[in-house]
């Protein structure tokens, strides 16, 4: 009735090849995208800075992310390890005196390079073993990171980043700032629905599924592995880039610490595994959870007339955070995106019930 | 070259490692019985030292009662984790499960510090801080004491697998499809291991709470814990205590010469790379079972 048809069935490979299988979800994407390019006029600029940009810039993570565990299946504890790499590279290459159009290329590549080291342990292990070395080598790159002034900028470990400029133009109002976040995030999210009708993408789940199965079929499952890592290293390391020139407008180690690696596995987990409606909405969870937590329990605090210590309120949304990611793998082990699917199927066949598969 | 240095480093480090193997026997004991790799137990280490605390320290009851009141508890919270939280998840792909256990991690560490407050306080155990000498070498007494109780436990889990339950458990570990077939109960193993392990971890915040105070880098002794555990093999508590003593003599010796190269704190660089090295070259570690996978 939402979605004026029922089900969807196919008469042709292009029609199965389509994007968007239903006219309502293209319609809806297309909203979504004039709501973002609308968006510097509805919302103020508080907001704008300080909510939607990060979230959007995190979804762009999220998604490179989600390409190497969610598609591939490789599991990947160091992400901001190898944000770390892009944004100190972009950072340092701009204040070097590269336009920053070639400066954030410069920081994806070099992460794309670091980041095939970590395919390199993938060749050799998978599941909990991989998991394990990519932590390991998080604990090596925050190490190095903390340890070396060259790369951080001496003795107070911040680097400020020099103004963002594209194209000649120097970008230092909000909206500059926050079409350049948006510009990226729906590049992103434009590579990774197209992944899924490509060959590499079909090659990506099938060595997700079972890389010796793959490779029996005839899939290079280490070159497969290679590419995933290589990828979505790249995302990452213009992401890193961005997420300094946009947002903190300084780098610092403790900006891509372990904990930030573990932070983007849990988007990843809440928004639903190789999900990409799903990226955006663990993330915008996982960054709205500890403000709308804090808030919530002072106010509850208040009405009960309880009074919290300012170290318990620190506490709470970590807390918090760690119940959100238990109950949601209890709940829904698929995460948001299943959620959404299941909705979205229901409201497609309502009221036809009886035409579910 | 200074032997004595040497020898004073190397057995220093041996005791500081049998800690570590604290930490490790407790992710064994869960690994070897449901192959769930728990990164909660870093956080079960806190969690245990603060719950001893709250009895001793809060109450202001002497330790032997708080211990073993501690222990009873923790075990009781081990097994609610397994029944809640990991139960539901058996079969699910690793991702999963080690998602669950970081969140259970960051839950534990969260609430504890809420509940009880950040700021360090020691636990006394009237281990006298006066250094040992023996021979020409100091030891710390209270390492000589953790390192006592990481072998007895390592003695009384040798003597628990022969009773009739750790046979059992056993069993469940070596396949657990099997033992569900001849009426074993696998759910009751699994979580009576994390009940033990949890009683591990009572034993290792008592130990660590005593050597550095209570606050949460307890819950970082993940890492060691871990790289001990993967070193010996994950399904191996020998190896966690071999393993254990094996990193601690690398990290303290090696620490020592490499310190002086890179500008200290080079011990967490040092856990990393044989972390790293173990899993590229030897995976299932010195004493682990090497699974083999079919497809």
């Amino acid at each position: 009735m939402f979605y004026r048809l029922s089900g969807v069935r196919h008469n042709s490979y292009v029609s199965d090849r389509k994007i968007f299988q239903v006219p309502a979800d293209r319609n809806a994407v297309v909203f979504l995208l004039l709501l973002g390019i609308a968006a510097p006029l509805i919302i103020p600029s508080l907001y704008l800075n300080s909510y939607i940009l990060p979230w959007l810039i995190w979804t762009a993570a999220v998604l490179g992310l989600n390409l190497v565990t969610g598609w591939a299946g490789q599991l990947h504890l160091g992400y901001a390890a190898v944000m770390a790499v892009g944004a100190y590279s972009a950072v340092h290459a701009a204040k070097f005196g590269i336009p920053w159009e070639f400066a954030l290329i410069i920081g994806g590549l070099s992460s794309a390079l670091i980041g095939s080291l970590f395919a390199f342990t993938a060749l050799r292990v998978k599941g909990l073993y991989l998991a394990l070395t990519t932590l390991a080598m998080q604990f090596v790159m925050d190490w190095v990171l903390t340890h070396s002034p060259a790369i951080t900028g001496g003795s107070h470990a911040s680097l400020q980043a020099p103004p963002l400029a594209l194209l000649g133009q120097e970008i230092t109002s909000d909206a500059g700032l926050y079409y350049v976040a948006f510009g990226w995030c729906v590049l992103v999210t434009i590579f990774m629905l197209n992944l899924k009708r490509t060959g590499l993408g079909r090659a990506l789940v099938a060595v997700r599924e079972k890389d010796f199965a793959a490779a029996i079929l005839g899939v290079n499952s280490f070159y497969y592995k290679l590419v995933a890592f290589a990828a979505s290293s790249f995302i990452a390391g213009v992401t890193g880039a961005l997420l300094v020139a946009t947002f903190y407008f300084l780098a610092a180690p403790e900006q891509f610490a372990v904990h930030v690696s573990i932070q983007l596995l849990a988007m990843v987990i809440i928004g639903g595994l190789g999900s990409i409606i799903g990226s955006y909405m663990g993330a915008a969870l996982i960054l709205l959870m500890p403000g709308v937590v804090n808030s919530l329990f002072s106010a509850l605090a208040g009405f009960v007339g309880l009074e919290l210590s300012l170290e318990t309120l620190a506490h709470i949304p970590n807390a918090a955070y760690g119940a959100l990611i238990i109950i949601f793998l209890m709940v829904e082990p698929l995460g948001l995106g299943k959620l959404y699917a299941n909705i979205r199927d229901y409201l497609m066949i309502w009221p036809f019930d009886q035409l579910k598969k | 070259m200074d032997w004595i240095l040497i020898s004073e480093l190397t057995v220093n480090g041996a005791l500081t490692g049998l800690l570590y193997s604290l930490v490790a026997i407790g992710l064994v004991l869960i690994y070897k019985s449901s192959a769930v790799p728990n990164l909660a137990q870093g956080a079960l280490t806190m969690t245990g030292a603060y719950v001893v605390l709250a009895f001793s320290d809060n109450l202001g009851w002497p330790l032997w009662v708080a211990i073993p009141l501690a222990i009873v508890i923790m075990f009781f919270l081990g097994m609610g984790i397994e029944r809640v939280a990991l139960r539901r998840l058996a079969g699910r792909p690793i991702v999963m499960i080690l998602m669950m256990t970081m969140g259970i991690d960051i839950f534990l560490r969260g609430t504890t510090l809420a509940i009880w407050g950040g700021s360090s306080r020691g636990i006394e155990l009237g281990v006298s801080y006066d250094p040992l000498f023996v021979g020409d070498m100091l030891l710390s007494r209270i390492h000589i004491v953790g390192a006592g109780v990481a072998i007895a436990l390592f003695v009384a889990f040798l003597l628990f697998f022969r009773s009739r339950l750790g046979i059992r458990l056993r069993a469940i570990s070596d396949d657990y499809l099997a033992s569900w077939s001849v009426g074993i109960s696998v759910e009751r193993g699994v979580g009576l291991s994390w009940g033990l392990a949890s009683i591990v971890a009572v034993a290792t915040g008592v130990i660590w709470g005593e050597v550095q105070g209570v606050d949460q880098t307890l819950a970082s002794l993940l890492l060691k814990g871990l790289t001990v555990a993967v070193l010996g093999g994950l399904d191996s508590i020998i190896g966690a205590l071999i393993a254990g003593i094996i990193l601690g003599v690398l990290e303290s010796v090696g620490a020592f010469y490499l310190d002086e190269l890179v500008g200290g704190g080079s011990r967490d660089l040092i856990v990393a790379a044989v972390l790293i090295l173990t899993v590229m070259i030897r995976p299932h570690g010195l004493f682990g079972r090497h699974d083999i996978e079919r497809v």
